[in-house]
């Protein structure tokens, strides 16, 4: 039967026009950091090829429609490990790749950038959340498919404000990132009408995330951490360092709902989506990779997709034409998330909705009914048009 | 699924046996796993059938004496009995069937399988699988040309129709639509094929011989965002005067102009309108409304919701007796 498959396939090909007889080879790049993070949760500690994976089940994708187009996918990946010049590698990448999916630190990133802008490869920022990215240091050869910090805490501050659980106990880490998501969830409350009725920091004293004495002291000091606040409805943690925020739900020593880098967490995407179609891809990720999806996949998974959507649409592989297209008016993707993503053409940062969820189940999906926007609901999450600083270039 | 009920309607008219007025439509139940059995007399649920897990695409076998309903997350069709109204049998489909077509004679049965980008093809008689189709990824709208010569198959991350001879089983082109094609319908007189994109929220009419896409419905609802208009399911009139078209989360059905394809009214039916089917004297249009768990009725003359029916969780697809 397979080699009946085989035939048809190739019969097909070639009935369908002339171009399918020497199919164009579009390469695409993979650029991260060698090596996964640590965090506090097993069940959540990152495979080594996270992010990658997405873009690898994209690209059997992209290529299951390649056979009606003629056209050919190819994934390159490239991990920099500790030392090595960033920009050197990016550039050896490019040699063979006009798009690169990028999971870099936003500085690293915007180096690379301005290295391969003159080459004129398009880059698609798939892992850094920074808000300067798309704002100050926004750049017209980088994409963004994942969201922002401030998209990610206008999300879950909707549903928070929606479920009436307004007032606030905002803990931040020690760390810049951890202030920085701290800063995007002042600005939601501030926004949305949620109060903030009290701020502690939970300073990072260095430490192990692993010890076989367990949780005996976890339990004691979480309690102790969180008691004598003001009245409040929910914990909002803000630790993007992985140092307490798992260790926050059911150890309060008020009984009250975590929410943030715990507990209920925005995502762009979960393990356990399966609305809008979203179980086949679920399924055809599982077969490929033998594990999950993650939020970082999906974002790599449609960075790949939207390049696939655009060489099909153009009929090219073309990067220059391929690249106008996306950021052209009549883009949109498809990514399982129930409505079509498209750019804000301001800071080339991708709609999209945010998921919130438990680590089992999506609870909600961002943006909330009654947050309205006179262009798109999807633009209530974020930075809008009017307050963004980004100049294009 | 509407093809088939149209054939099946065809035999129904020349047997003349069916009473003026009653009919019997079969709604599939994504999330309960049962199948509504409605009497279009009295407009009431009379029969809630037990099936297997997911049942979306459904409809009658070309004689009219059985349902086939496909029960995804079973990755098989199960068969029912249409006097009997339970379950009898199943159909080896491959995995995740979702929406399937027959040809004219009812012999051989064509099925999307969404999670292998496959077509499989079945002996109807023999309950036997003949072989597959390699399609696009998630394969999901199907149906057959009037002549019985062309299968169209969708798929949605493809995002393209498959035309496919159904004497070779193989694709004989791939027409590009917009974003995440979910149903395909043929004009009674074979000139038009209509495909509807869910999230791109149009429907794509394609010229079957030139396999190129000769115009596209657009809709537009005041008050309404964008990105809540979905086309789904499509049901045109046998005379191809006009179509009505799901637009899913937009809660409401558009009436459609074929000639001009141009809309020229919106009906508001229930919560998420996926699939509908015409009463074989085309004066009633049932549709499902996934969402608020309904059926809405609408006078097709009249071109009316006339009539809410609650049936089971998520209803899916439909399909009424010839």
């Amino acid at each position: 039967m397979i080699r009946w498959l085989v035939g048809l396939i190739g019969w097909s090909l070639a009935a369908t026009s002339a171009l399918a007889a020497d199919p164009v080879t579009i390469g695409v790049g993979y650029l991260g950091i060698a090596g996964t993070r640590s965090t506090l949760s097993l069940v959540e500690q990152p495979a080594e090829n996270d992010g990658v994976a997405g873009a690898r089940l994209a690209i059997e994708d992209n290529n299951t429609t390649g056979k009606f187009t003629g056209q050919r996918f190819t994934l390159e990946e490239r991990r920099i490990r500790e030392g090595e010049d960033m920009v050197q590698a990016a550039t050896a990448l490019a040699e063979k790749n006009g798009f690169i999916i990028a999971d870099l630190p936003a500085d690293g990133l915007l180096k690379v950038a301005d290295a391969l802008r003159e080459r004129g490869t398009l880059l698609f920022n798939a892992g850094a959340i920074d808000e300067r990215l798309r704002e100050a240091d926004c750049r017209a050869n980088v994409i963004h498919t994942a969201p922002t910090r401030a998209m990610l805490a206008d999300a879950l501050g909707q549903y928070l404000v929606w479920k009436k659980w307004s007032r606030w106990l905002l803990v931040v880490g020690s760390h810049d990132e951890d202030k920085l998501f701290a800063d995007a969830l002042r600005r939601t409350a501030a926004r949305f009408g949620a109060k903030i009725v009290q701020e502690r920091t939970f300073e990072d004293k260095g430490g192990a995330r692993r010890t076989d004495s367990g949780v005996t002291q976890i339990q004691r000091q979480m309690p102790v951490f969180t008691q004598q606040a003001p009245a409040y409805d929910v914990l909002v943690a803000a630790d993007e360092s992985e140092v307490f925020g798992a260790y926050l739900p059911y150890r309060t020593w008020d009984p009250r709902p975590v929410a943030g880098s715990a507990g209920l967490v925005p995502r762009s995407w979960d393990a356990s989506q399966d609305q809008w179609g979203a179980i086949q891809m679920q399924n055809r990720f599982i077969k490929l990779n033998s594990r999950r999806m993650t939020a970082l996949d999906m974002q790599a998974w449609t960075a790949v997709r939207m390049i696939g959507e655009a060489t099909s649409r153009t009929n090219s592989g073309d990067v220059k034409k391929v690249t106008d297209f996306i950021k052209g008016p009549d883009f949109s993707v498809a990514a399982f998330k129930g409505t079509r993503l498209t750019l804000r053409d301001w800071n080339l940062q991708l709609r999209q909705p945010i998921l919130l969820v438990d680590g089992r189940m999506v609870v909600s999906v961002s943006p909330q009914e009654g947050f309205l926007h006179q262009v798109s609901e999807l633009d209530t999450l974020g930075y809008d048009r009017p307050e963004s600083k980004c100049k294009l270039k | 699924m509407l093809r088939m009920w149209r054939v099946g309607l065809l035999s129904g008219l020349a047997l003349a046996a069916a009473p003026a007025h009653a009919f019997i439509a079969y709604v599939s139940n994504e999330k309960s796993n049962t199948v509504s059995v409605i009497d279009t007399d009295s407009w009431t649920v009379t029969k809630t059938i037990k099936v297997g897990q997911r049942p979306r695409g459904i409809d009658f076998t070309r004689d009219g004496k059985f349902v086939m309903v496909a029960v995804g997350d079973d990755d098989t069709i199960q068969v029912i009995d249409a006097k009997t109204q339970s379950v009898v049998d199943s159909l080896p489909s491959g995995p995740d069937p979702e929406l399937f077509a027959q040809d004219a004679a009812g012999k051989i049965l064509y099925v999307a399988n969404e999670n292998d980008n496959t077509v499989t093809v079945i002996d109807l008689e023999k309950r036997a699988r003949l072989g597959d189709i390699q399609v696009g990824v998630e394969p999901e709208g199907m149906t057959i040309s009037p002549d019985g010569k062309t299968l169209i198959n969708t798929s949605e991350t493809t995002n393209m129709a498959h035309f496919i001879d159904t004497s070779s089983r193989q694709i004989v082109a791939n027409v590009l639509v917009d974003a995440r094609p979910r149903f395909a319908e043929f004009k009674h007189d074979s000139s038009e094929v209509w495909v509807s994109s869910e999230i791109g929220g149009t429907v794509s009419v394609i010229d079957p011989k030139k396999h190129e896409v000769i115009g596209k419905v657009t809709f537009e609802i005041p008050g309404l965002r964008k990105e809540a208009i979905q086309p789904v399911g499509i049901g045109m009139t046998k005379d191809d005067k006009t179509a009505f078209v799901a637009l899913g989360p937009a809660n409401r059905v558009a009436v459609v102009d074929v000639a001009s394809r141009k809309v020229t009214k919106y009906l508001l039916v229930g919560q998420r309108v996926w699939h509908m089917a015409f009463t074989p004297d085309e004066k009633y249009l049932l549709t499902t409304n996934g969402v608020s768990n309904d059926v809405s009725v609408i006078d097709v003359a009249a071109q009316k919701v006339i009539k809410t029916i609650q049936v089971g969780e998520l209803p899916w697809g439909i399909a009424i007796a010839p």
